[in-house]
């Protein structure tokens, strides 16, 4: 078991939750919607992890922790070897010399008022470069990212459509020479003819510049066509992680399985007749007990209402996944846990 | 063939070169162009297009949903043979809801947030059917079991806030059908939704469709969707229908080079690891009306012909035309 870390970003038990509300003196707390649990993942140099589930799953959240727009309750983010704002390790400032993130709303994520040319050269700037500088060099980052600097150098987000406007994004993003970027649902309002141009895109910017990518998505195709590995979200955990040959093609959580076969056919001759599953996901405010999935499982058991699986290697070492039936777990085991629970 | 055209099912809806313009001071808008389709009783028409095609104003148009004040409509929208845009608005009233009923993408918005689900159902079947509170509380219930609403008896006293997306969603079809509709206009209705609760919402409706033989008018910019759902397809681009016919075989065999295109840039199962095939440039600006091929920027096949005519639907078949000059040089 003696393998190399040769994890590029690690994330161990990362835990977030919002207080609701606010807390009135002699009263009840408000209930606090636990965004993220626990959620641990690694991705290594030159992959791209994509992140799948529906919403309110957590994904947008463990991504500002990751980049630190939000801090998280507990656990630790390790960039490249260095905890992020933690003694010995990084901080934020630097954090964002290695780490980028582009967000959906390609058009609320620009300032209106700033030309492309310095919302491309604002981090360079602030971050201590020249101005005329980095105002030329922005226009190198346009080209990059396949806009005509002659052209757009000087208009505003408004003058452009949604696909060019995610350009700038991306090329913003470049512009502090960042080895990961974060991608929120970047292609999500994009119409489909320009999200395949903006995923090419990004396809190519990963081979030219070694990036490393986390991307967020909703949709299984997109995250299938691009990603490495995968990671399955579901009410703030990790239910599924694994290569994505081995989770698209042999899902071992019955929520994989479910989103899988939920999404519609291409094949005209070939439609859906039946429901996967039933019912819409819990509220995070108050999740289920054990197993977070368990309310909508088809294949639940009485274990599975009481306790919470841990996310363990299933038969393939580099496959995971949080379900009681995939796991090899023993009936010790079971019985350990429950103890565990009662004591 | 005259056997068999008896036992095709009546036309419920014909729109003919239907022409929306929004006009204001500052700008102009040609939202929709000389747009044609016909939709039969029992039958499931999906509208794919992106955003801006022109897809969601058509269904506006239908209802007569546009501000008047903005809005010039031209051509002709027939309900049952009656015409919709000249109809006295007590006569409109009577078929908003009554004939035809409308299903939105957001049921957050679309409820009104200090009545409960019941009340508002209710509110519609009463005005309409002019019976009993008691009777109309009756019918209510019936839907919310038809959408399948577990304990539908005390989701009725529910406000929307209260219930989630999927049921939210599934209460605003039992409003649709309150007053037994014959034609459903589903603008996006489960593109809000998550994919494990879209997939049910889709089903739901087309089970209920062959239920009570409705007729839908599916607008969606999802082509997985637009599949799962649709009888018959057309396809929207730069405010005109540029390709309609059977689903499967614009699927299968698209005739015109947006179609192809766009089915070839769309991502499905199989397509890791190959470069994704996309049209290049981005859709087109409606402020003039269109003087030529709306698509002729960006296809690859235009020529001149294509930059300078407008081109006029070529017929490939039974209900199956395709809006291209060059048809059958392309390909």
């Amino acid at each position: 078991m003696a393998k190399i870390d040769k994890s590029f970003v690690k994330v161990r038990n990362l835990k977030k939750y919002f207080q609701t509300g606010t807390q009135i003196p002699f009263l009840k707390k408000p209930p606090a919607v636990k965004a993220v649990e626990n959620v641990s993942f690694d991705v290594f140099k030159g992959e791209t992890l994509g992140v799948v589930g529906e919403s309110g799953c957590g994904k947008s959240t463990v991504a500002r922790l990751l980049i630190q727009l939000i801090k998280p309750d507990a656990g630790e983010i390790i960039i490249d070897g260095l905890a992020v704002e933690k003694r010995g390790g990084i901080s934020t400032r630097d954090l964002r010399h290695r780490m980028q993130m582009v967000f959906q709303d390609s058009y609320a994520t620009l300032n209106p008022r700033m030309p492309i040319e310095e919302s491309i050269a604002f981090g360079p700037i602030s971050n201590g470069k020249k101005p005329s500088e980095a105002m030329l060099e922005s226009k190198h980052f346009m080209d990059q990212v396949g806009l005509d600097p002659n052209i757009y150098l000087h208009r505003y987000p408004h003058e452009l459509s949604g696909g060019q406007r995610q350009r700038v994004n991306i090329a913003r993003a470049l512009a502090m020479g960042p080895e990961v970027i974060i991608l929120d649902e970047a292609v999500s309002a994009l119409d489909k003819s320009v999200e395949a141009q903006v995923l090419n895109l990004l396809t190519d910017l990963k081979s030219d510049l070694k990036l490393t990518y986390i991307f967020i998505s909703h949709d299984l195709n997109v995250v299938k066509y691009i990603s490495d590995k995968v990671m399955v979200m579901y009410l703030g955990e990790v239910v599924e992680y694994g290569t994505v040959e081995d989770v698209y093609n042999s899902p071992k959580h019955p929520y994989t399985e479910a989103l899988l076969a939920s999404q519609p056919s291409m094949d005209p001759s070939r439609k859906l007749k039946t429901v996967p599953i039933t019912g819409d996901p819990p509220n995070p405010i108050n999740p289920p007990s054990g197993c977070k999935f368990h309310t909508r499982c088809p294949k639940v058991t009485d274990l599975c209402r009481t306790v919470n699986p841990k996310l363990q290697s299933t038969d393939n070492v580099d496959h995971l996944t949080a379900c009681h039936l995939a796991s090899n777990v023993t009936e010790v085991d079971v019985l350990n846990a429950q103890k565990g629970l009662n004591s | 063939m005259k056997n068999n055209s008896k036992n095709i099912a009546p036309t419920v809806l014909s729109v003919s070169d239907l022409k929306v313009k929004f006009v204001t001071p500052d700008y102009s808008v040609h939202a929709v162009n000389n747009v044609s389709f016909s939709l039969k009783r029992g039958e499931v028409l999906s509208v794919l297009g992106e955003s801006g095609s022109g897809k969601s104003v058509t269904l506006s148009a239908i209802q007569r949903l546009l501000p008047k004040n903005i809005t010039s409509v031209e051509g002709s929208i027939k309900i049952n043979g009656e015409e919709i845009l000249t109809m006295s608005a007590r006569r409109l009233n009577q078929l908003r809801g009554g004939q035809i009923a409308m299903i939105f993408q957001e049921p957050a918005t679309s409820f009104d947030p200090v009545f409960t689900v019941g009340q508002q159902i209710t509110e519609g079947i009463r005005h309409h059917a002019g019976c009993s509170q008691s009777e109309a509380d009756k019918k209510a219930l019936e839907l919310l079991d038809l959408v399948r609403i577990p304990s539908a008896k005390d989701r009725l006293h529910n406000y929307p806030f209260e219930m989630s997306g999927g049921m939210r969603q599934r209460a605003m079809i039992a409003l649709a059908l309150s007053c037994d509709p014959m034609i459903l206009l589903a603008d996006e209705p489960t593109t809000a939704l998550d994919a494990t609760v879209q997939i049910q919402i889709l089903l739901l409706l087309k089970d209920i469709q062959k239920e009570l033989g409705l007729s839908i008018i599916f607008v969606t910019h999802d082509i997985g969707v637009s599949i799962e759902i649709g009888d018959r397809i057309a396809v929207m681009y730069g405010g005109q229908i540029v390709e309609t016919g059977n689903l499967a075989e614009v699927i299968n065999d698209a005739k015109h080079p947006y179609t192809k295109g766009l089915l070839s840039s769309t991502i499905h199962a199989n397509s890791s690891g190959k470069r994704l095939h996309a049209i290049p440039g981005s859709p087109p600006n409606l402020s003039n009306a269109p003087s030529n091929c709306s698509f002729s920027e960006r296809c690859e096949f235009a020529n001149e012909t294509c930059k300078n005519t407008i081109p006029d639907n070529v017929k490939l078949g039974i209900e199956r035309f395709s809006r291209c000059l060059r048809i059958g040089v392309w390909e």
